[in-house]
């Protein structure tokens, strides 16, 4: 299924917690080098979808692949799945990076720990070299001064930008990430968009949760609108943004602005 | 007197280890196991807390030594003798491995849930989620709890002394019964038992400076 130009083919990916039907049939795919934006109303499932791609939460029905690999599940007996092969689901992680809103840093090690510690203790990759190609990336976000200290003590935005350097090194088939710059005050949003802008603009393939509609428009080529668990609409940014056909799209860009 | 307190020593490190050994694997229990090795770590915690740990030394020292005799002569390695001392660390690790099963518990829930899962996200095994980052992470949250611990260890030692072996408290006694130098002979336990507190709690604060390293002080 799907050849080597796909990274992530999701077909009728369905979610639910309990009764509540939070993804209800979702299917998306994101060629090698697309930035797909992923905007929608509070609670309209985008957390959700993503952490179905990478299997943090397990989809109820559907099916992911990336690069063509199809993630085997198999019925847990209670109408829902779990992993066939949980050495696949880590193998598969380990090249999905995510970019938390939370930034979700390993507080007990330093920055270049941080960095490293995926290649080294997942990916086999030997420690020099792992530390070699950690400096390389936290001097492209700027941190490379920061390498020895603890991210406690490192603003928002300095530890959103060396958790994209974490993503970054183990080179990633895809990158996702769920409101980066939710959580930063806002004077630092645009040195975190700034980053993530030339990733986008280097074409690494990316799922992009986001609030910044003018940041979206500008990097992605491809946006998607949820709304209650279903893509309501899609389409190339300047359409979305420019010339929304939905009702609820409308609405939801007007309220925005 | 110097025997007694080597015994001590060894009593307490070896006892304190068992104990930590039984807390994180009682914490994992507890706290990922299915519901019946749940229920059966409830049962030990709360039962170990709820006796008294005179009572506990005993029974577990002439229950515990006889069942683990019997068990071995059943195993077919004839009647085995076991020391005192393996013994006595085996009993003060059980008493300590209740505590500890709590103090790891409640360190180990303190851990930011967005850790554990920065290290699901990022492919590590669950084996590896907990050795990477769950039990360095809670080490600073379990530190003061483990602290008090090692105190109480030590102070465990002591209580040995009923069961007649041979540790700075039983040894202290035997000697000042014999030259009726009573004062000076506890005085003297007295000062090594403190002067071995003073060391450890230089050697906690090392460590637990360490340990916090990655956290920002708010004293
Ligand atoms: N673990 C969970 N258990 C139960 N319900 C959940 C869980 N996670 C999410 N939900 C519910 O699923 C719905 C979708 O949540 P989700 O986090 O995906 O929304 P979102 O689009 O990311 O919203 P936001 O913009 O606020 O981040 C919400 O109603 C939420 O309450
Ligand atoms: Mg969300």
């Amino acid at each position: 299924m799907g050849g080597p130009e796909q990274a992530i083919q999701v077909t009728d990916l369905h979610k639910r917690f309990g009764s509540l039907e939070v993804l209800k049939g979702i299917s998306l795919t994101a060629r090698q080098g697309d930035v797909i934006a992923i905007i929608g109303g509070s609670g309209s499932g985008k957390s959700t979808f993503l952490r179905c791609i990478n299997l943090l939460e397990l989809p109820t029905a559907g099916t992911v692949s990336v690069h063509g690999e199809t993630i085997e599940m198999k019925s847990d007996g209670h109408g829902g799945l779990i992993p066939a092969n949980r050495r696949q689901v880590q193998r598969i992680r380990s090249r999905l990076a995510m970019v938390f809103q939370s930034f979700n840093l390993w507080q007990h090690m330093t920055v270049l720990q941080n960095v490293i510690e995926a290649p080294v203790h997942v990916l086999g990759v030997p420690k020099d070299q792992a530390i070699a190609t950690a400096e390389a990336l936290l001097k492209r976000v700027g941190l490379f001064e920061k390498r020895d200290v603890y991210p406690a003590f490192l603003s928002g935005g300095q530890q959103q930008r060396a958790a994209i350097a974490r993503a970054l090194a183990v080179q990633p088939l895809a990158m996702l990430f769920d409101e980066p710059t939710s959580a930063l005050d806002p004077e630092l949003v645009g040195e975190v968009l700034s980053v993530i802008g030339d990733l986008a603009r280097e074409k690494r393939t990316m799922l992009l949760v986001t609030h910044e509609m003018k940041f979206a428009r500008e990097v992605s080529n491809h946006v998607v609108f949820l709304h209650n668990g279903l893509i309501e609409e899609q389409g190339p940014p300047d359409e979305i943004f420019g010339a929304p056909k939905s009702e609820r799209l409308k609405k939801f860009i007007s309220s925005i602005h | 007197m110097l025997v007694g307190f080597i015994q001590s020593l060894k009593l307490a490190f070896g006892g304190y280890g068992l104990g930590l050994l039984i807390g994180i694997g009682g914490a994992c229990g507890k706290l990922y196991g299915g519901p019946i090795l749940r229920d059966l770590m409830e049962i030990y915690t709360t039962l170990i807390r709820a006796i008294p740990e005179l009572v506990l030394m005993l029974l577990l020292y002439y229950a515990g030594t006889d069942a683990l005799s019997q068990l071995l002569a059943l195993a077919g390695y004839g009647s085995v003798d076991i020391n005192a001392l393996t013994a006595g660390i085996f009993v003060i690790g059980v008493v300590q491995g209740a505590y500890a099963t709590e103090v790891f518990r409640g360190a180990i829930k303190a851990v930011p849930a967005g850790q554990i899962e920065a290290g699901r996200a990022y492919g590590m095994s669950p084996m590896k989620v907990l050795t990477r980052v769950t039990l360095p992470a809670m080490l600073p949250y379990a530190l003061p709890g483990l602290a008090n611990l090692w105190m109480v260890a030590t102070k465990d030692t002591a209580l040995l002394a009923v069961i007649g072996f041979s540790e700075l408290t039983l040894v202290t006694r035997q000697a000042a019964g014999s030259t009726k130098a009573y004062m000076l002979f506890f005085l003297a336990a007295g000062a090594i038992y403190l002067a071995w507190t003073l060391v450890s709690s230089l050697v906690i604060r090392f460590i637990e400076k360490r340990a916090t390293r990655g956290l920002v002080r708010t004293a």
